[in-house]
């Protein structure tokens, strides 16, 4: 049997994530929590001189989806602008991971962990 | 074996026929519903909807009977007294809010102690701990041993309190708590017991004289009943002492400019349109589970429970919380699979419609406790038997392939 949602890519991710750790100094740093299925993600962005991300790091526990996506997300904005950042949506998120989660409200909660932290590591 | 007739009994429920795989293991969140419940709130609307105690006319009459009814069969399902003991509310949480308003904000004073436990539904802690944060009462709680049974030791924070609420049944370790001797220790040491029934009622015979608490709380819309109903038990002395908390039509006798009078029990705490239709279809499953019969009903969650239990048990990696003795607990079980994450698990079992809960359940204290960020809850009810059981175990073992753990 093979599963929708959890296709190969997004396995491999869970069990070994990219950018896994922490950052000192970090220019832009946030972190959330979804309280529904204990989703913890918390991200560190080091800016270069142009104001584009240099670095980039992550840590979190939780399911699969949040994990992964989270993995792809960090992978995604480096060297991107601030602006850049701030215009990336929910559909930037799903064309990553791949997967139709539009009839799962609550798992997309989980897809969106990190975007929302992203968001607000900017806002600060 | 028991003896019940599982495929028949299934046949009485709609949604099996609707949705002929589904697997339904989430009976402690909400109850599916018989088509005799589904017709009763039907005929209620069809032949005599009216607001009841109101009207003079005849539909009206023939509503409020039926309304009144059920009150007289709530009080023979849980042995009270009287139907005045019987108030009915939205549900469990709301008749825990009208205690704690009610009786608590009265009753409880600066430097008073309230006992509950680690175990307890949000419904039925953070109304405790607002009401000890507004008072500047204790709250002291009841911890739970390796085997997930309240730790007995701890029994002694009972002493010198003025109330203990306790959950007759943990809705995550299916935990059965023995409130009938909690309940002597509390009186004995003067505090006054709430127990929340909230998932033993669906489940067991309940004598609430017998147990001899002072307020008993429960949801119909787990005991095979609509929304939007659930019931308060007290015991008319204490609901004597204990305020009205929503004010309004029907819950007064007088009204004057200056001040007003309460109805009488059990009135005084119906204020407002009451859900007419989801009290009579509440009717209606009392009427199903009693021609079941309630032993019947425990005997067979039993069975399941016990073969669920072991078939998990020989599932490499799965770890199972609560009591092991299908005597001493219900039939939730809260489990995790290594290398799986919960709501991972509730998703692949999803695509094999296998309907399971997982996160906290509104128990975050206990997951705390527990060392758990979450959980994937199993819980069996009538239409349930050892397929769904095994189907359940497949899924796990999918999962874990998926996941390649082993
Ligand atoms: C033990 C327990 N108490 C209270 C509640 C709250 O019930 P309701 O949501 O119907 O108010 C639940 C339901 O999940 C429960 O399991």
């Amino acid at each position: 049997m093979s599963s929708e949602i959890y296709q190969e890519f997004i396995l491999e991710l869970y069990k070994n994530p990219i950018n896994f750790g922490k950052m000192e100094n970090a220019d832009l740093h946030a972190e959330s929590f979804n309280p529904l299925c204990g989703d913890k993600v918390e991200i560190f962005v080091k800016l270069n001189g142009e104001k584009k991300v240099s670095e980039v790091k992550f840590i979190g526990s939780g399911c699969a989806i949040s994990q992964a996506s989270a993995s792809l997300l960090t992978e995604e904005i480096k060297g991107k602008t601030l602006d850049e950042l701030a215009k990336m949506q929910k559909e930037d998120i799903l064309q990553m991971i791949k997967v139709d989660l539009s009839k799962n409200p609550s798992r997309l909660k989980c897809a969106l962990l990190s975007l929302e932290v992203l968001k607000k590591s900017i806002s600060k | 074996m028991s003896n019940m007739n599982i495929d028949k009994i299934k046949e009485d429920f709609p949604i099996f026929k609707n949705n002929p795989t589904l697997v339904y293991l989430d009976s402690a969140a909400t109850s599916q519903r018989p088509q005799q419940v589904i017709d009763a709130v039907n005929e209620f609307y069809t032949n005599y909807n009216a607001n009841v105690h109101r009207g003079i006319y005849k539909i009206s009459e023939e509503a409020s009977e039926k309304f009144e009814n059920v009150r007289t069969k709530v009080r023979d399902f849980i042995s009270a007294k009287s139907e005045q003991e019987i108030i009915f509310t939205k549900n469990t949480t709301e008749s825990i809010n009208l205690v704690m308003r009610g009786w608590g904000e009265k009753n409880i004073k600066k430097g008073d102690k309230i006992v509950i436990s680690i175990m307890e539904h949000h419904s039925n802690f953070v109304p405790w701990q607002q009401l000890a944060k507004q008072k500047g009462a204790k709250l002291e709680i009841i911890d739970i041993n390796e085997e997930g049974e309240l730790k007995e030791s701890d029994f002694e924070k009972i002493k010198g309190a003025k109330l203990l609420a306790i959950t007759h049944v943990s809705n995550v370790l299916g935990t059965l708590n023995n409130v009938n001797k909690l309940c002597k220790l509390a009186h004995d040491a003067g505090a006054k017991v709430l127990v929340d029934g909230a998932q033993s009622i669906p489940h067991m015979q309940i004598d609430a004289s017998a147990i001899d608490c002072d307020f008993f709380a429960f949801s119909g819309h787990k005991m095979l009943g609509p929304t939007g109903v659930g019931i308060l038990y007290g015991k008319e002395q204490v609901l004597e002492e204990t305020d009205p908390f929503l004010y309004g039509g029907d819950m007064i006798s007088e009204v004057h400019v200056e001040e007003s009078k309460w109805n009488e029990l059990p009135f005084k705490f119906e204020s407002g349109t009451p859900p007419a239709s989801s009290v009579i279809g509440l009717g209606a499953a009392i009427d199903y589970l009693g021609k079941l019969g309630m032993e019947n009903i425990r005997k067979h969650e039993q069975i399941i429970t016990q073969y669920a239990l072991q078939k998990m048990t020989e599932i490499n990696g799965v770890n199972i919380f609560g009591p092991k003795n299908p005597e001493k607990r219900a039939g939730v079980i809260a489990f995790t699979v290594n290398g799986v994450h919960p709501h991972d698990l509730a998703s692949i079992l999803d695509e094999y419609n296998v309907a399971i809960r997982s996160g906290h359940h509104c128990a975050m204290p206990l997951h705390e406790r527990l060392a758990l960020p979450a959980s994937s809850r199993a819980s069996f009810y009538i239409y349930n038997d050892k397929k769904d059981v095994d189907k359940l175990c497949d899924g796990i073992k999918e999962a874990k392939k998926i996941f390649k753990v082993d």
